[in-house]
């Protein structure tokens, strides 16, 4: 699958606003889906899955665990889809 | 009766049901005798017996909760939310930090977040046990309509979850005014919700050949103590009641629609679903209600019956009132407005305990409509098609669960 990194940023800026029910502006890079975005461990669940359907991946529970800003998750994804 | 026990009053009402999505709307539709059943809209019914059911329409959930929680709650939850926040404003009761945690909720519900269990068993066979959702467990636990209500409205006092089947919302307000009256809580949140208008729920009870398949004349279907009844109406919806101690309420200036004055719970010990001959256990289940308000049978003014349109409890439960009520004269009226609302499970006993309750303060008898052809063993006064405009004092409401749950709920009109 090839994916362009604009296109996962898109793609992940898109999801979170729509899984957190948050506004543009409160989305950014930096936020730390607990501490800025109000999320808890079970929104964090199910963006990820909702991740793994977008771009048809599967990530282990391992990796779900070092996941902690919106960057965390924009890295991993570019490293595992490039 | 414990005479040291406090005084528990109704100071809030709130619900949403297949008659209205609102308090008022509700208590028209229930005068203006309208049926609210129709063709089921939820799934596709072609291979289903019954196709009808009562269902709540046109209501906007997202008036209650964000499309964030909306999309991580079953139904029984959000139809719990809404009555809940209705019921309170109601009471313009005001949860704070000095009385949080003499607030109490509990929700009864017959069976909680089947729709999600049934939606996520979907997802298990045709995506596979990982990409079920992590919302599943919690929307779809019967508690979690009193978890939510308490979290919503920060309610930090006694909680529970009630799951009696049909009598679910009744035990539950039966339990959260002896935790007041006896000095437990101030301020309960109680009621029942369900949302089994579901593939699962219709088949199963269509298995048990419980539900009516009048499905020709959806509003004809439900149709208590009628010669023609051929079973209930599965409906969904909630309603909620605030009780309060009465000194406080009194102290804080709350309007005061009635007062508990008492309650009844017995066992059949008989069957699983069917109450035995002459419902022992339901007549049995109203004398200690009358007991426990200090009331005799001649208090009683009208009786919101189970009523649910089965040809075994109407029969058995008007054999039940008129052993306990015997010669007198004139015996109560009577009625079942499961007739209107069809029967809301888990949340029937809150429905009833809310019209039980307008119709004190509105001085109505609610009618049982569709008694077209009364079965000439059903012989009592059930109020038929119409309202009827009386003074009332002292209103008996029933509930009848499978597993031979029998609860009643005494409301006395509120006088110092």
């Amino acid at each position: 699958m090839s994916i362009g990194i604009k296109e996962i940023e898109e793609k992940v800026k898109e999801t979170i606003i729509d899984q957190l029910n948050i506004t543009e502006e409160e989305y950014s890079l930096e936020a730390a889906f607990i501490d800025d975005l109000g999320a808890d461990s079970l929104d964090i669940v199910e963006m990820v899955m909702a991740m793994e359907d977008i771009f048809d991946i599967e990530i282990s529970d391992e990796d779900l665990e070092q996941i902690q800003l919106v960057k965390d998750v924009v890295d991993y994804l570019k490293q595992r889809l490039s | 009766m414990n005479p040291s026990r406090k005084r528990v009053v109704v100071t809030g009402l709130g619900t949403v049901n297949p008659l209205g999505n609102c308090l008022a709307d509700t208590w028209a539709a229930i005068c203006a005798g309208k049926s609210g059943i129709a063709s089921i809209s939820k799934f596709d019914t072609t291979h289903f017996t019954t196709k009808i059911a009562g269902e709540v329409k046109d209501f906007d959930p997202l008036l209650f909760v964000s499309p964030k929680e909306y999309r991580r709650l079953d139904n029984f939850i959000v139809y719990a939310l809404a009555s809940a926040e209705m019921a309170a404003h109601d009471a313009n009761l005001e949860i704070t930090e000095q009385n949080a945690e003499r607030t109490g909720v509990i929700i009864g519900s017959a069976i909680g977040g089947l729709t999600t269990m049934e939606r996520e068993k979907e997802t298990i066979l045709n995506s596979g046990p990982r990409r079920m959702s992590p919302f599943t467990i919690p929307a779809a636990l019967a508690n979690l309509a009193p978890g939510n209500v308490a979290i919503r409205l920060g309610a930090k006092g006694p909680i529970s979850c009630v799951v009696t089947a049909c009598a679910a919302g009744n035990n539950a307000i039966a339990d959260a005014a002896r935790l007041i009256a006896d000095g437990y809580a101030d301020v309960m949140i109680a009621g029942g919700t369900d949302a089994a208008v579901s593939p699962l729920a219709v088949a199963g009870f269509n298995a048990m050949r419980a539900i009516s398949t009048r499905n020709e004349e959806p509003e004809k279907a439900s149709r208590p103590f009628d010669a023609e009844r051929d079973g209930f109406i599965i409906s969904e919806g909630s309603a909620i009641v605030i009780l309060e101690e009465l000194s406080r309420a009194q102290d804080r200036g709350a309007k005061i629609y009635a007062e508990i004055a008492g309650s009844g719970s017995t066992s059949d010990a008989h069957h699983i679903a069917a109450p035995p001959p002459g419902h022992p256990g339901a007549a049995r289940c109203m004398a200690l209600a009358l007991q426990d308000a200090g009331l005799e049978v001649s208090d009683v003014d009208y009786i919101n019956a189970h009523g649910t349109s089965t040809p075994l409890n109407d029969l058995y439960e008007t054999e039940a009132i008129k052993a306990l009520f015997k010669e007198q004269v004139p015996l109560p009226a009577v009625s079942s407005t499961k007739s209107m609302t069809g029967h809301m499970l888990g949340a029937a006993g809150g429905i009833e305990a809310i019209i039980s309750v307008k119709a004190i303060t509105e001085g109505v008898i609610p009618p049982t409509i569709n008694l077209d052809h009364p079965d000439p063993q059903c012989d009592l006064n059930y109020t038929p098609h119409k309202p009827v405009k009386r003074d009332i004092n002292v209103v008996m409401s029933n509930s009848f669960g499978f597993g031979g749950v029998n609860s009643v709920l005494v409301f006395k009109k509120f006088t110092e």
